[in-house]
């Protein structure tokens, strides 16, 4: 049965014989948000009971996609076809009462909500909730021994593993009857072990005839579980391949378009003293989860130090405290032969003092405020220092002086002091705050993903611009989640899992494969 | 002794009657709220209903028509509520602040263009108003003693509309904790997407809520001017919605404490008016004003964390709205 | 709350808000229609008691100052993204601080010492009052609507307590305190220009109009032109950009409402030095609720506030005449008027703007784009 199904898969996608045979399917659908088009006269097509995998970069118009399909979205123009009928999937009702069930990237569940009333939203089966609950639970139970969707009906979500979440939100999209499943990047919040267990649920609800759509950029995956794939890039589908079919290469060669291979002159540069030294870092979240354990390196002169991992690894967290917007809570931090100890006043103002600039992970909650004019923007975290106010007051003047050679400097498109920076497109958003950091002249910058939502352009720029700070001197810390932009622009890569450093290396000796090892928590060295 | 015994049962009875509309505003608050939308605008829903009821009770003779125009005023004023801040997204603080202060001024404008007597409505006969209740066998239970006193003074001898907020407060309790449409007004207040994602209509849902707050509100109204009073005076909800309203939070947002709550603010008035004059042994005369203010200062201490913590329902105040 | 992108600044900022007002009025016009009334007559009559008599400018003015004071109080606070209706609250605490001052050191201190004090002692006493609810925002996590609304009926309590039992004078009946001496206060406009020779009608306006203007320009430099109103702005516009960039949220948060609550303590000067010469009961009359229609209209910059205010104060005064013209319109109108206002100038601020859009694009199409 398995092997016929896996057999259809490998035909060709576009020489289907007939419509009726797909769950779904979407013609030229587009999608604009302003003047951003998010997808563009896209067509795609899902054999019932597959798998089919849906890949591409960030913003590729993947999530956009399945919005609409879920009926959260309108389409501008296309149809939609299940099961070869046309429908108008207008809301999440209608989609639901059609069969399709949702996972979202971020989990739609009430916190404060036991796991069995997140699972029944929507379908109570009573309108009074004890005769309900009781239909309810012993369906949900049917369904959780079925497909191996192990949760504790009692527990509140706020207290339940991500894992566990997902799957209440698998089993909620079950329990309303869901033929068709869209998981969007479900694997991104969990360890490998959970991601191992979510793929059996997949399988086992494959074997029963439910239809999956996966979304996700990690090739990995779509190579390990998926039986059709398709790529988006750009708003459009530009690609559609079996899975048996076609490699980890080609995929990645058609999710960036032409293979670019930004090659980047690294300046041999002789690394100087230490000037940033952590120690024995420990930090425990609001939630009292511990997010990092033990971790010590050191940052030299002129050195780019990578750290790799997965998103949610920690990383985030080692940023606030190095950048000082979170508290030192165990550990010491030894910043220009100043240093920190748990606790003490130890905080943003004081972290750019000691000379540590940072360029945050999310340029739109914390790097620019947004509304702001780019003058007003370009100063944001100096504007205590004296080169730009006397007193109390602010010096316009000078300022505005500061931002036009700041935007001309670094090519900050439009060249213009008086825009609000909100209305910059992603990369020149990036570039004004990498800029406004590097005036600064900080001899430690901590750069949080610094292509994030950044156009090629923009991107070949920004990373002459960290090299040239490099050439100077100054030690950079770079955090990333994209393995490639790590490799090419480290000295010395350190690689995250869990809240622990599981690895060192020279980026001269490092391989994609054994990092993703390092990365995965299979591999420690 | 007895003396003690007697004023004690007036308090009580003082009480109940101070608290009734409290209750009906803070379980219209506990609906509101629940599913994400402030409302500040309690005070100014009670001081319309109460003079729509005395006016239209004035004009029909039947405080049931009166109890139902209060209450279908009410819900306009839910539903105006309700536009600005569910459908154009506006600021829920705001809209409730602009319900008040146009409910003040709408009174008295009105109350003065249709009966000229300065903003108050005419007088309502006896039989124009819902009148105390007396329940069966009062004469054979008033010879019970303690027991028996209680009931006749405190227990029996209400009008309808204080048995009925009672009767609001277990329906608020079964409605939120007991049945689907609860549990999706809970859900959209904690969690918006997590509803609409499951395919029920935010608004759908909180438009119902704030409608079941607007009637809650109307029965409010109607108590003051129809029930408890005998016609509508200016500003007469005299604050009292805010007072709900901290109830409500000192409640924690749940139907039994709220209402204890309620009782509580209730006896305070009652104990305030009671204590005027009255010189205490230890503590000497407390002024009326410190009974006043002491439900707003507990509700602050409360809310600052100080007894225990007020969690407010993680949604509220944020208009929902999908692609942002 | 924020603005469109799609359309150019003069019709989101003049336009719209110009239109809501309209809508404001149209809806008040229909109430007076409905009474019986002549909608157009009622503005003429509004128009003429606000403007025309002898003296009502005057009025209009000293209405007008209260409302700077309040609408500058609400104005920062939203700044900071706060939202403070304690302002009614904070004038009447405002006004203890006048009344003790005056009490205190009228009888041995020189009287124009003791305005000087007085008026000290008017931000400072509002500042307290602004300043406990800051700070139960900032370390305590209280939302600043519902303690700020509290500490309104809290004031209230507190006032009549000492007006009744306290401070009263002595022998007195109605809960007020004794005249000031005299020398104390802030001279009248129409006394003044008496010394300079000028003949004009009597009016309560006094100085605080000019203390009014002052402080206008002090919050605009303060909010755009200083390092403080920077760090305000940032918090307000984005918590997250503000910690990053090493602001104190929760000091900003404290000094901020101590600064509004500041503001709404001025309120006193203009009633207590300037007109009715003692503190007395309920003096601030609701000025701290209309501050916040003032402030959402005036779109919290100080020119704005200014002319909401004065359109504030013509109400007031232009009010007071309904009462001698109409039988069946009183000055309560007033309020109705400023609830609609509040309702459509602030609930439903950007009611109008997706049409005000679609009407623009289809015109001359995508400003952006252009």
């Amino acid at each position: 049965m398995k092997n016929n199904e896996n057999k259809g898969g490998n035909e060709a996608i576009a020489s289907l014989p007939s419509s009726t045979e797909s769950a779904i399917e979407l013609k030229n659908i587009t999608k604009r948000f302003g003047h951003v088009v998010a997808n563009s006269d896209v067509n795609l097509k899902v054999r019932t009971g597959t798998i089919h995998g849906i890949v591409g970069e960030n913003g590729a118009g993947k999530s956009t996609l399945m919005n609409i399909l879920f009926g959260l979205y309108k389409p501008d123009s296309g149809m939609i076809f299940l099961n070869g009928q046309a429908v108008d999937v207008n809301s999440p009702e209608k989609s639901i009462a059609l069969g399709i069930g949702m996972v979202h990237q971020h989990f739609m569940l009430v916190p404060t909500f036991t796991v069995l009333e997140n699972a029944m939203l929507g379908n109570e089966g009573s309108m009074l909730l004890r005769s309900g609950e009781e239909v309810v639970l012993d369906r949900l139970k049917g369904l959780s021994n079925n497909y191996g969707l192990d949760v504790d009906f009692e527990a509140i979500i706020l207290d339940t593993p991500v894992g566990m979440q997902q799957r209440v939100e698998i089993l909620k999209a079950l329990n309303r009857g869901a033929k068709i499943l869209i998981l969007d990047e479900p694997t991104g919040v969990l360890t490998p072990q959970e991601t191992i267990g979510l793929f059996d649920i997949l399988r086992s609800l494959r074997e029963q005839g439910v239809t999956i759509i996966l979304i996700t950029h990690k090739l990995k995956e779509i190579m390990s579980i998926t039986d059709t794939v398709s790529v988006m890039r750009g708003g459009k589908v530009v690609a559609d391949f079996s899975t048996e079919k076609t490699s980890p290469e080609e995929l990645a060669e058609n999710m960036v378009g032409r293979k670019v291979l930004l090659s980047i002159k690294k300046p041999t540069l002789k690394v100087g003293k230490p000037v940033l030294e952590v120690k024995n870092v420990s930090h425990e979240s609001k939630d009292g989860v511990l997010v990092l354990k033990n971790i010590s390196f050191d940052l030299k002169e002129g050195e780019i130090l990578g750290i790799a991992g997965v998103a949610g690894n920690g990383q985030s967290e080692l940023l606030d405290i190095l950048s000082g917007i979170e508290t030192l809570q165990r550990g010491q931090i030894t910043v220009n032969d100043k240093t920190i100890l748990p606790f003490q006043d130890w905080n943003s103002k004081k972290a750019r003092e000691f000379g540590v600039a940072h360029v945050p992970e999310d340029r739109h909650k914390r790097g620019l405020v947004l509304p702001f004019h780019n003058y007003e923007n370009s100063i944001l975290g100096y504007h205590r220092n004296k080169n730009y106010s006397s007193g109390f007051l602010m010096d316009k003047r000078k300022i505005l002086n500061f931002v036009d050679d700041l935007v001309e400097n670094f090519d900050v498109r439009p060249r213009s002091s008086s825009i609000s920076s909100g209305k910059l497109s992603g990369g020149n958003q990036q570039k004004l705050v990498l800029a406004r950091e590097i005036e600064s002249n900080p001899n430690i910058l901590l750069v949080g993903q610094p292509t994030r939502g950044v156009d090629i352009g923009a991107i070949e720029r920004i990373y002459e611009d960290l090299m040239k700070l490099k050439s100077k001197g100054t030690a950079i810390l770079l955090v990333s989640v994209e393995l490639d932009e790590i490799m090419s622009l480290s000295d010395r890569i350190v690689v995250m899992n869990q809240g622990t450093i599981v690895g060192e290396t020279n980026s001269s000796n490092a391989t994609e494969l054994d990092l993703g090892k390092m990365m995965s928590g299979l591999e420690q060295v | 002794m007895l003396e003690s015994f007697q004023i004690i049962i007036s308090l009580l009875d003082s009480t109940i009657r101070i608290a009734t509309p409290l209750i009906f505003c803070a379980m219209a608050g506990i609906f509101s709220e629940r599913s994400g939308i402030i409302d500040i605008g309690l005070e100014g829903k009670m001081l319309l209903s109460a003079f729509v009821a005395a006016t239209a009770t004035f004009l029909t003779g039947s405080p049931i028509f009166g109890l139902f125009a209060a209450i279908l005023v009410s819900c306009s004023a839910s539903l105006i509520h309700g536009f600005a801040c569910i459908t154009n997204k506006g600021d829920q603080v705001i809209s409730g602040l602009a319900i008040n202060i146009l409910a003040s001024g709408l009174t008295i404008t009105l109350g003065i263009a249709l009966f000229s007597r300065g903003g108050q409505t005419p007088p309502l006969a006896s039989e124009q108003r819902f009148m105390p209740i007396d329940f069966l066998f009062l004469d054979q239970l008033s010879f019970v003693p303690v027991f028996g006193e209680l009931f006749v003074e405190v227990i029996s001898g209400h009008n309808i509309l204080v048995y009925l907020s009672v009767l609001a407060v277990f329906f608020t309790y079964y409605v939120i904790f007991k049945t689907r449409f609860g549990l999706r007004l809970r859900a959209v207040g904690e969690k918006p997407e997590a509803v609409d994602t499951a395919g029920i209509s935010v608004t759908k849902m909180r438009y119902q809520s704030i409608l079941i707050a607007g009637m809650l509100c109307g029965l409010a109204g109607a108590y003051l001017s129809i029930a408890h009073g005998a016609g509508f005076g200016r500003e007469m909800s005299a604050g009292k919605g805010y007072i709900a309203l901290a109830a409500m939070i000192f409640g924690k947002w749940n139907p039994i404490p709220t209402l204890l709550a309620c009782l509580l603010f209730g006896f305070l008035e009652a104990l305030g008016v009671r204590l005027e004059g009255v010189e205490l042994i230890w503590i000497g005369e407390v002024p009326v004003q410190v009974m006043q203010a002491l439900p707003y200062v507990l509700t602050v201490v409360l809310l600052a964390g100080f007894i225990g913590k007020a969690r407010a329902p993680g949604a509220i105040g944020v208009p929902y709205s999908k692609e942002g | 709350m924020s603005d469109s992108n799609i359309i150019p600044k003069w019709l989101s900022v003049g336009v719209i808000p110009l239109m809501n007002l309209f809508l404001a009025f149209c809806v008040s016009g229909l109430f007076i229609f409905f009474i019986g009334e002549n909608p157009f007559k009622a503005i003429f009559v509004m128009i003429k008691g606000a403007f025309y008599y002898p003296g009502a400018i005057g009025y209009t003015l000293y209405y007008t100052t209260n409302f700077i004071f309040t609408g500058l109080a609400v104005a920062l606070a939203f700044h900071a993204r706060l939202f403070n209706i304690g302002g009614e609250g904070q004038a009447y605490v405002g006004g203890l601080g006048v009344g003790l001052v005056c009490l205190i050191f009228d009888q041995h201190v020189v009287g124009f010492l003791v305005t000087i004090l007085a008026i000290l002692g008017s931000v400072i006493f509002g500042a307290i009052w602004g300043i406990i609810p800051g700070y139960l925002q900032a370390k305590r996590g209280s939302h600043i609507v519902i303690t700020t609304i509290m500490f309104n009926f809290i004031a209230a309590a507190l006032m009549v307590y000492l007006l009744v039992n306290v401070i009263i004078e002595p022998g007195q009946m109605s809960p007020e305190t004794r005249d000031f001496a005299s020398g104390v206060g802030l001279e009248q406009i129409h006394i003044l220009a008496k010394y300079l020779g000028l003949e004009m009608a009597m009016s309560p306006l006094n100085l605080s109009f000019i203390v009014a203007l002052f402080v206008s320009v002090g919050f605009w430099f303060l909010v755009w032109r200083t390092k403080f109103g920077y760090e305000v702005r940032s918090l307000g516009h984005s918590e997250t950009a503000a910690i990053y960039a090493g602001i104190k949220v929760s000091s900003t948060i404290i000094i901020v409402m101590a600064i509004s609550g500041g503001l709404a303590g001025l309120v006193a000067i203009n009633e207590l030095l300037g007109v009715h010469n003692k503190l007395l009961l309920g003096f601030t009359a609701g000025y701290g609720f209309t501050g916040i229609a003032v402030a959402l209209m005036g779109r919290n910059h100080p020119f704005g506030i200014f002319l909401a205010s004065l359109l504030f104060g013509a109400l007031y005064q232009g009010g007071t005449e309904l009462d001698f013209e109409f039988s069946s319109i009183t000055r309560e109108m007033v309020l109705l008027i400023q609830g609609l206002i509040i309702l459509f100038s602030g609930a439903l601020a950007y009611m109008l703007n997706p049409l005000v859009e679609r009407i623009y694009i289809k015109y001359y199409g995508n400003y952006n784009n252009a």
